[in-house]
C-alpha cells in the first residue's frame, strides 16, 4: 500500500513584510483518505497555507510536496482548491463555466456539476452577475467538488450559505469522500462541519499547530465539542489595567 | 429516523447506541444485509471514517457480520441480539433506578409510576 502523504508541507516560512512571517517554519501533513478542519482565529494564515499550496503564492523557504511530487505546475492538476473569494467573470453564464470547467480541467465531471446545480435550484442560464452572493458561492463549489482530485482545498466553504444549503453541502463533500484523496476546510463555523471532520488543527498565530488530532478521540478525551475547545484554546485573555 | 447528536459524547459512541437500537428493535432484521457505510454516513451527515469505526465496533460486539467485499449483513444469532437487549435494558433501568432514588421515591412507588406511565402510554 503507498501511505504517501497527499500533502506534506516541510519548514515552510511565508512572509509579507519584512520581520513578520506569517507561516513560520511551518510542518504540516495530511495522510490519504481524510477531511480535516483546519481553524484558527482570523489572520493565523489558514488562507495564506492554501495559497502556498495550491501556488497562488510562492514561500520564502521550505517545501511543499503533493502526493509526494514536489509543488509544481503538475501537481495543479491533482489540487482542487475553492479561494475565499468568487474569480469567475460576473458576464458568465453557469452554463458556459461548466464548459470552461470542463477544458480546463480532464478530470472535471459535468454530470455531477449538472445534477448539483439543480439540486441547489440554481439556473443554468443565468449570468454570474445576476446570482446573489450565496449562489455564486455555491456555484463555485460545485465547480470544485465536480473534480476528482486528489486534494480539495476548501478557504470558507459555507461561510455565505444558508443552514439548508450547508447541510448539502456537507453532504457533498461526504458523497465525494474516496479514500484516495484529502479534503482540507477552514471555517469559522465550526458546530457545522464538526460531524464531517476526521482530524481537526488548530492554527494559531505564525502558524504554529496549537492543537490537533482525531476529531472523535478528542471528544471522548475532553467530552467537549471542537467549538467548546476552540473557543478554550483562542480565549481572549480579559485586559486587566 | 433523522440522526440527532448531543455534544460531547463521541460521535462513533453516539452512532454505535443508535444502530445498536435499530438492530435489536428489528429496523435491520437477523441476517439482512446492512446498508454501507457511505450510505450511513450521507444520511447521518457524518465522516465516513467515523461511521466506518461505529460499525466495526458493532462487528467486535458480533451485532455485525462482515463479508468482505459484499458489505455486512445483521448476525444470525438471535441470541446475541437477545443478549444485547438485555444488556442495554439493565443500562436504562439501572439508570432509572438511580435517579428515583435521587428523587427518594421508593420500590413500589417506582413501579407503580412505571405502570401508569407504561399504560397510558399504550
Amino acid at each position: 500500500m503507498n501511505d504517501t502523504p497527499v500533502l506534506q508541507c516541510k519548514n515552510l516560512t511565508k512572509s509579507y513584510k519584512l520581520g513578520t512571517n506569517v507561516l513560520d517554519n511551518f510542518n504540516f501533513s495530511v495522510p490519504k483518505g481524510k477531511i480535516i478542519g483546519l481553524l484558527g482565529p482570523n489572520g493565523c494564515g489558514k488562507s495564506t497555507l492554501l495559497k502556498l499550496v495550491s501556488g497562488l503564492l510562492v514561500p520564502n523557504s521550505g517545501e511543499i510536496e503533493i502526493c509526494g511530487i514536489p509543488r509544481s505546475e503538475e501537481t495543479n492538476s491533482l489540487i482542487s482548491y475553492l479561494p475565499e473569494r468568487t474569480y469567475f467573470n460576473s458576464r458568465m453564464r453557469v452554463s458556459e463555466l461548466i464548459d470552461y470547467f470542463s477544458d480546463f480541467f480532464p478530470d472535471f465531471d459535468r454530470e455531477l456539476a449538472a445534477k448539483m446545480l439543480d439540486d441547489l435550484a440554481i439556473p443554468k442560464g443565468e449570468r454570474l452577475r445576476a446570482l446573489s452572493k450565496g449562489m455564486k458561492e455555491k456555484v463555485q463549489l460545485v465547480m470544485v467538488m465536480s473534480r476528482r482530485a486528489k486534494l480539495y482545498l476548501l478557504d470558507e466553504p459555507i461561510g455565505g450559505v444558508d443552514p439548508a444549503s450547508r447541510e448539502y453541502i456537507l453532504n457533498t463533500i461526504i458523497g465525494n469522500y474516496s479514500p484516495e484523496s484529502s479534503v482540507i476546510i477552514t471555517t469559522h463555523l465550526i458546530t457545522d462541519i464538526e460531524p464531517v471532520l476526521d482530524e481537526f488543527a488548530f492554527m494559531g498565530w505564525g502558524g504554529t499547530i496549537l492543537r490537533a488530532g482525531d476529531a472523535d478521540t478528542v471528544r471522548a478525551a475532553t467530552g467537549k465539542t471542537l467549538d467548546e475547545l476552540f473557543r478554550e484554546v483562542f480565549r481572549y485573555a480579559p485586559q486587566n489595567t | 429516523m433523522a440522526w440527532k447528536f448531543e455534544a460531547g459524547i463521541p460521535l462513533s459512541q453516539q452512532i454505535v447506541d443508535r444502530l445498536r437500537r435499530d438492530v435489536i428493535s428489528g429496523v435491520y432484521p437477523p441476517g439482512s444485509l446492512f446498508p454501507t457505510v457511505r450510505q450511513l454516513a450521507f444520511s447521518a451527515s457524518v465522516n465516513p471514517n467515523t461511521m466506518q469505526k461505529a460499525l466495526l465496533m458493532l462487528e467486535e460486539e458480533g451485532l455485525l457480520v462482515t463479508l468482505g467485499t459484499q458489505g455486512r449483513i445483521v448476525t444470525n444469532d438471535t441470541e446475541k441480539i437477545e443478549l444485547s437487549k438485555k444488556q442495554c435494558t439493565e443500562a436504562e433501568i439501572g439508570a432509572m433506578i438511580k435517579r428515583a432514588k435521587e428523587l427518594s421515591l421508593s420500590r413500589d412507588e417506582l413501579i407503580k409510576f412505571i405502570r401508569k406511565g407504561w399504560n397510558e402510554n399504550e
